[in-house]
């Protein structure tokens, strides 16, 4: 859209405002669309995503909620079950736990065992991923967590076409949508359309083309590999890097058609790498690609550590740009 | 339910209305409990046996747009509310007839014919949903009240104190039923709870409470009257406590050692029941013959739900993966 759109229809925007613009947007479009979560009035959202828009819509549409997430994430599927869309933003993934009984155990299965009587409508966003120094309570990637429950949809957007077109498409689908913000884009700027638009939410998208290697990646990840692949092409390595955009479903026919062109992959994934959604992703590229690999599979994971305070710390626990390249020349070869 | 909404009505035909529906209930479950040793009905299997009162109390004065959240022991909800008794034990079979297509069992009966938004089997998970069922009425300028059935275990729970925040602060239409029956599987009331008054918690949250003997089904049908009428006129949450008992193990598989016989036989005495029906004759409003046709009619629905469900087909394994999500153009 960006590259179509004439000079003075192209924005300067923050991923931030995008995510705001898009809520303002359904919140027009829709009267059942409203906004619920701990400090997204008063407050303006605890990472400023919905300052204003108390002011614009009033406190029924940006309904402040007390500390109660298990409670108010259960009201957005009962009252999703009654025919409203809300969208409940929980301050963080780290915090979303304790709404797990309701996403997991409500959101998740009433479509399936009320025996397609009743779908759950219903649109959760929430901060994701390390970077800020918060510490382990405020840090951890469990996108890949929520990636493994069936009935809902669990979305990464990375970029700003994203972060601003993902949410509408996600409040028309009929099942319960997680959407997975990392921390470290909120302050992102790029250029956008102005008319920037919904965007599909079932496929991968190939970021970066190349012949030579496939890096698998999504959310904050992305753009520290795709400096990665701009490091490995100093070198005459010519990556594709292939951005999840939905870690679930995980659309399986981009990714193995990349490998099957590239031949070797390595995926990057902020999670924490034992039974991480990197995992998933490789099992299926062996199931699926087994014979066309020259290579084993890589991966780039969180350590297996409480995301720990200090800067230098807190960096060596998280993917980046030189483990990222370093992993890619290993399936090459040219450690 | 016609009639002035804010006074017991103890007509003849009421009171015999009233008795059957519990006996409908009972005599169920009594061949549902007898399914389960035959290995029909598997799983768990939550009896209210004791109880009956409540839900006959309280349902039948709901409107057709008010909605209903219960838990895990819910078949007599589901039948009080309408739910047919074929669908109801065709889905305690597993099989695709069943309300809920076989896939929810016992625990999760869902209808969305007569606003039956299930059977959930978190202990206190219901009450969430019940404060966003009640939300959207709001937010729509629905009329409904939203009624959520749990046992006094659930009080224990966050989600219990989270959702009566919740609805108190916005002022949502619920009523909030405790079926208090003393035990949360073997965990006595007194063992779990620092303050065993149970409707008294609701005062934190300034909700309108009450309790009342919910043995007694004229009583819990009136104190549900008005509490239906106050959340009508003032739009805001009511909280209800019935003392109940349940007559049997907590499911089937429970050797009720956390309680002897006797505290048992005691309280069968006092059952919903056996109460109005000694009332009516001690008034004469029952003539043995309408209690033996109750019991017929009742039995020759039975038969039928049963034989409706061992004719009824089951899900095609195929199919096993459908409904997890909406299905495109189906
Ligand atoms: C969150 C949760 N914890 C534990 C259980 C296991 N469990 C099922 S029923 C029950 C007792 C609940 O007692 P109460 O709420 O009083 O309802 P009752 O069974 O007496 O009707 C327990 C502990 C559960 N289903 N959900």
């Amino acid at each position: 859209m960006a590259q179509t759109a004439a000079q003075e229809d192209v924005v300067e925007i923050s991923y931030r405002e995008a995510v705001r613009e898009a809520i303002r947007d359904a919140l027009k479009r829709d009267q059942r669309v409203f906004l619920m979560g701990e400090d997204v009035g008063r407050y303006g959202g605890c990472y400023a995503v919905s300052k204003g828009l108390l002011a614009e819509f009033g406190p029924d549409r940006i309904r402040d909620t007390p500390l109660s997430e298990s409670g108010f994430t259960g009201a957005g599927v009962g009252a999703a079950m009654a025919g409203m869309r809300p969208i409940v933003e929980l301050m963080t993934v780290n915090f979303s736990l304790l709404a797990l009984d309701q996403i997991l155990n409500s959101a998740a299965t009433i479509r399936h065992m009320s025996g397609n009587q009743f779908g759950v409508p219903l649109v959760i966003r929430m901060a994701t991923g390390a970077g800020r120094q918060l510490a382990a309570q405020h840090s951890h990637s469990l996108e890949g967590w929520y990636a493994h429950i069936p009935g809902i949809k669990v979305l990464a957007p990375a970029t700003l076409e994203d972060a601003r077109g993902m949410l509408w498409t996600a409040l028309e689908d009929p099942d319960p949508v997680l959407i997975f913000e990392n921390v470290m884009l909120y302050n992102m700027t790029g250029r956008l359309a102005a008319n920037a638009e919904s965007v599909d939410i079932a496929r991968a998208a190939v970021r970066r083309p190349g012949q030579d290697i496939s890096l698998i990646t999504y959310g904050g990840s992305l753009w520290k590999t795709l400096e990665a692949a701009s490091t490995l092409a100093t070198e005459n390595i010519d990556a594709e890097v292939i951005d999840l955009r939905s870690l679930r479903p995980l659309d399986d026919a981009t990714i193995i058609a990349s490998v099957n062109k590239t031949r070797r992959a390595v995926i990057v994934d902020e999670g924490w790498r034992s039974g991480s959604l990197a995992a998933e992703i490789g099992m299926r590229i062996v199931e699926q690609a087994f014979w066309e690999l020259d290579a084993p599979v890589g991966r780039v994971c969180s350590e297996e550590v409480p995301i720990p305070y200090p800067r230098h710390l807190e960096q060596a626990a998280i993917p980046d740009v030189a483990k990222i390249a370093a992993a890619a020349k290993a399936a090459l070869g040219r450690a | 339910m016609s009639g002035p909404p804010d006074k017991p009505r103890l007509s003849r035909t009421h009171m015999l209305d009233l008795l059957k529906q519990m006996i409908r209930i009972r005599l169920f479950e009594d061949k549902c409990a007898e399914l389960y040793t035959q290995e029909k009905i598997r799983g768990f299997l939550h009896l209210y046996d004791g109880e009956e009162a409540v839900a006959v109390g309280v349902i039948p004065l709901l409107t057709k747009d008010d909605r209903v959240v219960a838990t895990y022991r819910e078949h007599g909800h589901a039948l009080v509310r309408g739910i047919s008794m074929k669908s109801a034990m065709a889905e305690m079979y597993g099989k695709r007839d069943g309300c809920s297509r076989g896939r929810g069992g016992s625990m999760h009966l869902f209808d969305r014919a007569t606003n039956f938004y299930g059977g959930n089997a978190i202990v206190g998970g219901g009450l969430p949903l019940a404060v966003g069922l009640a939300l959207a009425g709001r937010m729509r300028a629905e009329k409904n009240i939203t009624v959520c059935f749990f046992g006094e275990g659930a009080v224990a729970e966050g989600e219990f104190h989270e959702s009566l925040n919740l609805a108190a602060l916005w002022e949502l239409p619920v009523l909030f039923v405790c079926e208090n029956n003393l035990y949360a599987m073997g965990t006595a009331l007194a063992i779990s709870e620092a303050e065993t008054d149970i409707h008294a918690k609701a005062a934190c949250y300034r909700i309108a409470s009450e309790v009342v003997d919910g043995m007694d089904v004229v009583a819990v049908e009136a104190a549900a009257r008005r509490a239906l009428q106050t959340i009508r006129e003032t739009g805001k949450p009511y909280f209800l406590e019935c003392r109940t008992y349940r007559f049997r193990a907590h499911s089937m598989f429970d050797a009720q050692l956390y309680r002897d016989k006797a505290e048992v036989e005691m309280w069968r005495k006092k059952g919903p029941i056996e109460r109005l029906r000694a009332w009516l004759e001690a008034n004469h409003m029952i003539h043995p013959d309408e209690l033996a046709q109750i019991n017929a009619e009742v039995g020759a629905e039975i038969a039928e739900a049963v034989a409706f469900a061992e004719a009824a087909s089951w899900e095609p394994v195929e199919d096993l993966t459908r409904f997890v999500y909406a299905e495109a153009g189906r």
